[in-house]
């Protein structure tokens, strides 16, 4: 069924999606993106689904956008683009997206590793947007979210002068969480994914929401957003299992309700 | 690629890349450094290499950038000599530091310029008692390029270090040893067989392991302790898991030999 993707399950609660375009060092065509999106809209409502590791290969995060797919395409073709779509859905996945990058996360793989809520990047690892080398510019959030992560200076040389940088750099720019050794970068995204799982659902979700809504408003606004998603957390049973186990000093079992 | 200024071998899980053009004390000209760069990629992709040697033909090892290849004269615009530097010795400084294997240096005869700073970027470095080495760059208005600044501080201490760079003194191979410059001196005739058993040696001894030495040595010059731990926590939890590290543990307890496979 999956052709660009392969899906495990290495963990209860965790999905684990490789990137597996090895050939073409995981460049994002348009079928895989839709792959991708649709796989995550059905883990979206999927109980059993609690967190999501997304990762490439050794080589490759993914190196960008297909070329080729992209030349075929005049004006018109840009503007009724599938991918734009595909590309919302996966913005929109509700539950936590984890990013274990090694190797080239470029142009479109960079915009994807944006899209996960935590990043965690290998000691060898680039973070770039090399489009304006082909004359274009990153067409899916490159320059708004890299620009928030990283403010104007290093996100403005990097969409200017396509050049990548080091996952030791994004993380003093604060692109990524954590660098580790490229063996273990998995392995680490896995284990804060299997952190997630045992968290209670509703509230991640909500954290997820109300961290994006920073993005999109002012304070005032982003902290009554917050205070209603603080308001709604109060009427579930987790909360109250939280609460509990915490006074009674045990390890709370959440149920996603 | 055939080479014509080195020679380049691979014997025993040894890869011995030879520095070869002895009439001009095998200092580096743009071919040389093409072809270096190619054995250095090779050595790094052959899964048989599991320890680098380097040496120099003649009774040279080396006398760093060939001057001759550099056009100074008088009305000529002046060089850019950051390109050679970006291009070719920075790649070749790393690509040694980062050698998944360890890296000997036999140092056979006079080692100058960034032909010292190439030694010293080595693992384990060897000199012939005739050889020497010396930090020629300030006779001609130069720093020490190569990472020699970097690497110099770092074994001769910041005294040594600013004397060395600033006075460019020639400094006997009894001396660098002294020093803790390099490894060990030997007696002119020793120094290859010496070397290459040095090299065979860890040929055969746990590949992955010695690398993580390496990378965490490297590391520990930049790392504050707190990173260095947990850099030295990551690294254990791989070597832990490597064939060679069963092998060594049951090897011990059986009171036999190991053989490990560098996996």
């Amino acid at each position: 069924m999956l052709k660009f993707l392969l899906a495990e399950t290495p963990a209860d609660g965790v999905l684990l999606i490789r990137l597996n375009r090895p050939e073409a060092l995981n460049a994002l065509n348009t079928a895989l993106l839709g792959e991708l999106a649709t796989l995550l809209d059905k883990s979206a409502t999927d109980s059993r689904v609690r967190a999501v590791v997304i990762t490439g290969n050794d080589r490759a995060f993914a190196a960008g956008a297909d070329v080729k797919e992209m030349a075929a395409l005049n004006a018109v073709g840009v503007l009724q683009d599938a991918r734009v779509a595909h590309w919302a859905r996966i913005a929109a996945f509700p539950k936590p997206l984890i990013a274990a990058v090694n190797g080239f996360a470029l142009g479109g793989g960079c915009e994807l590793v944006m899209q996960a809520d935590i990043i965690v990047a290998g000691r060898t690892a680039l973070f770039g947007q090399p489009e304006i080398n082909l004359g274009i510019i990153p067409g899916a959030g490159g320059t708004q979210r890299l620009i928030r992560a990283l403010g104007k200076a290093l996100a403005s040389q990097m969409v200017m002068t396509g050049e990548p940088i080091s996952a030791e750099r994004a993380l003093q720019a604060g692109l990524v969480s954590e660098i580790t050794e490229p063996e273990l970068t998995l392995e680490r995204a896995l284990a804060l994914a299997d952190t997630l799982a045992a968290k209670a659902p509703i509230a991640l979700q909500q954290a997820k929401d109300v961290l994006a809504r920073a993005q999109e408003t002012h304070l005032s606004g982003g902290l009554a957003y917050e205070r209603k998603a603080f308001c709604l957390l109060a009427a579930t049973d987790d909360r109250d299992e939280g609460i509990s186990a915490f006074l009674e000093k045990r390890t709370p079992t959440y149920h996603g309700h | 690629m055939a080479y014509q200024h080195i020679e380049y071998s691979v014997e025993h899980g040894v890869a011995l890349l030879t520095l070869n053009r002895p009439a001009s004390l095998n200092s580096f000209n743009s071919d040389m450094h093409e072809e270096v760069r190619d054995a250095l990629k090779s050595a790094r992709r052959d899964p048989a290499v599991r320890c680098l040697m380097i040496t120099g033909n003649g009774r040279g090892f080396c006398a760093g950038q060939d001057l001759s290849d550099r056009n100074v004269a008088p009305g000529s615009e002046r060089p850019d000599l950051g390109l050679s530097i970006e291009h070719y010795y920075n790649p070749m400084i790393r690509a040694l530091r980062s050698f998944p294997a360890p890296v000997i240096c036999a140092v056979n005869g006079v080692a100058a310029g960034a032909g010292a700073n190439i030694a010293l970027a080595c693992d384990i470095v060897f000199a012939a008692r005739s050889a020497s080495f010396i930090q020629a760059f300030c006779k001609i208005g130069l720093l020490p390029d190569s990472g020699g600044t970097w690497t110099l501080p770092r074994l001769v201490g910041q005294a040594r270090a600013t004397a060395l760079a600033m006075l460019g003194d020639k400094i006997s191979a009894e001396q660098a040893a002294q020093w803790g410059m390099i490894w060990s001196c030997v007696d002119d005739g020793d120094l290859h067989e010496t070397a290459l058993a040095c090299a065979r040696h860890l040929a055969t001894q746990p590949t992955q392991g010695l690398s993580m030495i390496k990378r965490a040595l490297n590391a520990s010059s930049t790392n504050s302790l707190d990173a260095q731990l947990d850099l030295e926590r990551d690294l254990q939890r791989l070597a832990g898991r490597t064939d060679d590290y069963r092998e060594g543990v049951a090897a011990f307890m059986a009171k036999r030999r190991p053989t490990f496979s560098g996996h």
